[in-house]
């Protein structure tokens, strides 16, 4: 899963890294095929070159070598609403048929069932970063039809809707997940393009809280190289915080 | 003018039950010495706003401080949840109100401003407003472009940890500098806790650092070591086994009672706390120096 969303990462791409498990997947992606991605944490640190895997998104290790540091409100005002930023990776306790994303709360907003920590910057990076990339374990509770809130805008109700707020990002472009990927079909619903290695269709529509529905062209993950396990598992996230 | 008191002295002088405090940084620089003096000091009924939380409100609100917190991101970074403010939100007995980091942000930076409100761009999703009426929506004069509202957010009292300060309140910081100026021009009074106090030479030697002039300052306690379990860029390391540590012992009341006893109640300050903590901890949190190159002002 760690390693699929890495390989969507692009040399030159400069990236608002989330915190936890996207966390890694940017570190293994600067190690691996782009080297030269720019890697911007919300606390304000641009050009991060961290020498281990922080556990939090405003870890020391993120300044020190880093190309710039600006304030919060620089970060999400000159970066993020002014369009400077290619990806934006997000989790998320709940990702609906349409890519919107709950971070909030389960159940009903004043009566909360489940108080979930809310946006921190989620709602901004879903906006305006031009792609946006979900990590999240394949679980009908986790992929409900619809979000009991949306914390973070996918295509709302569909590519129509998100089109008509004139948010400047391009929205979800594939939702990674222990089976396999999930990617927006024309319509804006996300769809299963690809299979990780072992998983299985049935597996993935069983494990979808929508009727899930299958690309013609269904394409199977390239396993896992040895050098990106090693780097996983010795360099990057050695006492497995993150690698469960 | 010295400002220079003790933490306790500041805490006593400028934060009042019912306040609306601000302890500013962003995982950086918080300023975890004066939320135990606050606690110690039995302060009530305190609106308690920062972007996240962290530990330092957990705490605070377990203590019984607080009887509202705005937040933007109530998690334990890179951990999990606040299980204190968590639970007291869910019961009922916490009021809250709500926002993204961009718009909590946006009230300080309206608030450090003088203005009443600043717009910014429609995010899409709506929850949030429609759940915090605090939102509200203007067209631009200039485009017809519908953009997104907060009010100012003016603190009664903010609090910044830094790395140094002069005696009247000059204050350098450098790391993540989160939103340590917005709150403190916002604010109405400013406390400054700092790691060293450095004569004013020192301050003018490198005046793009000075974050925080001194004329807005109210009181500037030294306090080494505030911050911990965050941590002082350049001066020791966040204390992440804490923060792991915190998510076990907010699992019940009676650990979290027993640490406050212990930790804050049980201590005379925090020169006594940093102690306590011993040496292992002292040392697992030691940062080896890594110098800037030094940039040269000119003689005018």
């Amino acid at each position: 899963m760690i390693v699929a969303a890495a390989r969507l990462l692009r040399d030159n791409d400069v990236v608002f890294v989330g915190i936890g498990q996207p966390n890694l997947a940017c570190n293994l992606a600067r190690r691996t095929h782009a080297p030269h991605m720019n890697m911007i944490y919300e606390a304000g640190v641009i050009g991060a070159q961290p020498s281990h895997l922080p556990l939090s998104i405003g870890d020391p290790c993120l300044v020190s070598g880093a190309a710039s540091i600006c304030s919060m409100y620089e970060i999400f005002a000159y970066y993020l609403q002014n369009g400077k930023i290619d990806v934006g990776f997000l989790g998320g306790a709940q990702i609906d048929r349409f890519g919107n994303i709950n971070a909030t709360v389960i159940g009903p907003y004043d009566k909360p069932k489940v108080r979930l920590p809310g946006s921190g910057g989620a709602a901004e990076i879903a906006a305006w970063a031009n792609r946006i990339y979900c990590l999240t374990p394949h679980q009908a509770r986790r992929f409900p039809e619809k979000c009991d809130f949306i914390t973070s805008a996918g295509f709302l109700s569909g590519r129509k809707e998100r089109e008509a707020k004139g948010l400047r990002g391009g929205g979800p472009q594939a939702v990674v997940t222990d089976l396999g990927m999930l990617e927006p079909d024309d319509n804006g619903e996300l769809i299963l393009t690809t299979l990780h290695p072992g998983a299985t269709v049935e597996q993935a529509i069983k494990n979808t809280g929508w009727k899930l529905k299958v690309a013609d062209d269904l394409k199977t993950t390239e396993s896992p190289t040895d050098e990106e396990l090693r780097l996983l598992r010795v360099e990057l996230d050695p006492t497995g915080i993150y690698l469960k | 003018m010295s400002k220079v008191m003790s933490l306790s002295e500041a805490i006593e002088r400028f934060v009042h039950d019912g306040d609306v405090v601000y302890a500013a940084g962003f995982t950086h620089l918080i300023p975890f010495a004066a939320g135990h003096e606050i606690i110690r000091q039995h302060k009530k009924d305190l609106i308690l706003a920062r972007a996240t939380p962290d530990l330092i409100y957990d705490q605070m609100v377990a203590a019984g401080c607080a009887k509202k917190i705005i937040f933007s991101y109530s998690g334990n970074p890179g951990v999990g949840s606040l299980r204190i403010i968590r639970q007291e939100m869910e019961a009922g007995r916490l009021a809250y109100e709500e926002y993204s980091h961009f718009a909590m942000i946006t009230r300080v930076a309206a608030g450090a401003m003088g203005l009443p409100f600043l717009p910014m761009r429609s995010t899409g999703s709506e929850d949030l407003a429609k759940a915090n009426p605090q939102y509200q929506k203007v067209h631009c004069p200039y485009t017809g472009d519908e953009l997104v509202t907060v009010p100012a957010l003016n603190p009664d009292v903010a609090i910044i940890h830094a790395q140094r300060a002069d005696a009247n309140g000059n204050t350098q910081i450098w790391g993540i500098v989160g939103e340590q100026k917005e709150v403190a021009f916002a604010s109405k009074k400013v406390i400054v806790t700092t790691e060293e106090i450095v004569d004013e030479t020192v301050i003018r030697s490198d005046p793009n650092r000075t974050l925080i002039p001194d004329f807005i300052v109210s009181a500037v306690c030294h306090v080494p070591h505030c911050a911990h379990p965050s941590y002082t860029q350049g001066y020791y390391d966040r204390d992440n086994k804490f923060y792991l540590e915190w998510d076990k012992i907010s699992e019940s009341r009676e650990a979290v009672e027993a640490w406050l006893n212990e930790w804050v109640y049980g201590v005379k300050d925090h020169d006594e706390y940093w102690a306590k903590l011993g040496a292992e901890t002292h040392e697992r949190l030691k940062v080896s120096p890594a110098m800037s190159e030094p940039v040269n002002y000119g003689r005018y």
